[in-house]
């Protein structure tokens, strides 16, 4: 009960934080993106930099911890390559993304206040993301055509050391 | 539409990076919102109840901030529905091809020194500046 209570929370200050900081209106996030037009809007810049600034002293302190409070084990991305697809799909991203003024954080959000462009853009968005699994699906059936990833690897348990604990600030590399 | 002041979004950012914080203080995970539904679209044992719990505080943020507060979820964008669901689909796909959006990659990877995830922000970022353009420019800002 308390872990999923303390998701839900997780989930609600999210939605503050969104609303507070203006990213939930979708023509802030466009005037961000749109350099070129006369009255440039700083505010997603400034988000992010105090959402990086105060995830940080979460990695901090989670740095420190053998395990997080409530799980077994921190599951952290681990990967380091980059391959064409990270970047095809961050800039297929970016295209829609800039059009509908909505990622995925302020889309659910906005669906909660009851937008109807978030109502619209929600399935649409579940349904690419159905599509590219059944093609990546498809694309594992046929033998000749390896994926290219594997849709579970990637995410690595760090379980806790035995014997003398290794220094825990020091996992930047090998959870980057 | 344009507010310079600095505080507020600097303010809401910090929310942001708190409540992603907790999700990995607490839970151990990432706070990838696209990663998220998609697990949610796919269920696998063991992997639903948080997400749902975590979309769920997120769509409960969203209704209670819109009734207290309606402003705040002003679109003031001239979009037809049809403009709206190519772009959804568009994220949709590219969130998963990329393994994640603004949240996953921009507040949990930047921070943790991630190379992909640094270099897929500027991609998306890079992205998102051509296209918001090019809707200015080439289609007098509306879709």
């Amino acid at each position: 009960m308390i872990p999923l209570l303390s998701s839900f929370l997780a989930g609600l200050l999210f939605a503050i934080g969104l609303a507070v900081g203006g990213m939930t209106q979708p023509a802030r996030v466009v005037g961000f993106l749109d350099v070129s037009g006369g009255a440039w809007d700083p505010s997603l810049g400034f988000v992010m930099a105090g959402a990086v600034a105060s995830y940080g002293v979460a990695l901090f302190f989670a740095r420190r911890r053998e395990r997080p409070v409530l799980a077994a084990r921190f599951l952290l991305p681990t990967r380091q390559d980059l391959p064409p697809r990270l970047f095809v799909g961050a800039g297929l991203f970016g295209v829609g993304w800039a059009i509908a003024g909505f990622c995925p954080g302020p889309a659910l959000a906005g669906a909660g206040a009851g937008v109807p462009q978030a109502w619209v853009f929600l399935p649409a968005m579940a349904a690419g993301m159905l599509l590219l699994q059944a093609w990546e699906r498809r694309a594992v059936s046929r033998p000749s055509a390896p994926r290219e990833e594997p849709r579970s690897g990637g995410r690595t348990p760090r379980t806790p050391q035995p014997g003398p604990p290794a220094p825990a600030s020091t996992p930047a590399t090998s959870t980057a | 539409m344009t507010d310079f002041s600095v505080l507020t979004p600097l303010a809401g950012g910090a929310l942001i990076g708190l409540a992603a914080g907790l999700l990995l203080l607490l839970h151990g995970r990432v706070a990838g919102i696209s990663g998220i539904l998609a697990g949610l679209l796919t269920p696998r044992s063991g992997e639903v109840a948080w997400r749902a719990a975590f979309a769920g505080g997120l769509l409960f943020g969203g209704l209670a901030v819109g009734a207290l507060v309606p402003q705040a979820f002003a679109v003031d964008l001239v979009r037809s529905p049809f403009a709206i669901a190519a772009a959804g689909l568009l994220v949709g796909v590219g969130t998963r091809l990329g393994s994640g959006c603004t949240s996953g990659h921009g507040v949990c990877g930047i921070p943790r020194g991630s190379r992909r995830s640094l270099l897929a922000t500027a991609t998306f970022m890079t992205a998102g500046a051509a296209t918001a353009a090019a809707v200015t420019h080439l289609a007098g800002g509306t879709l």
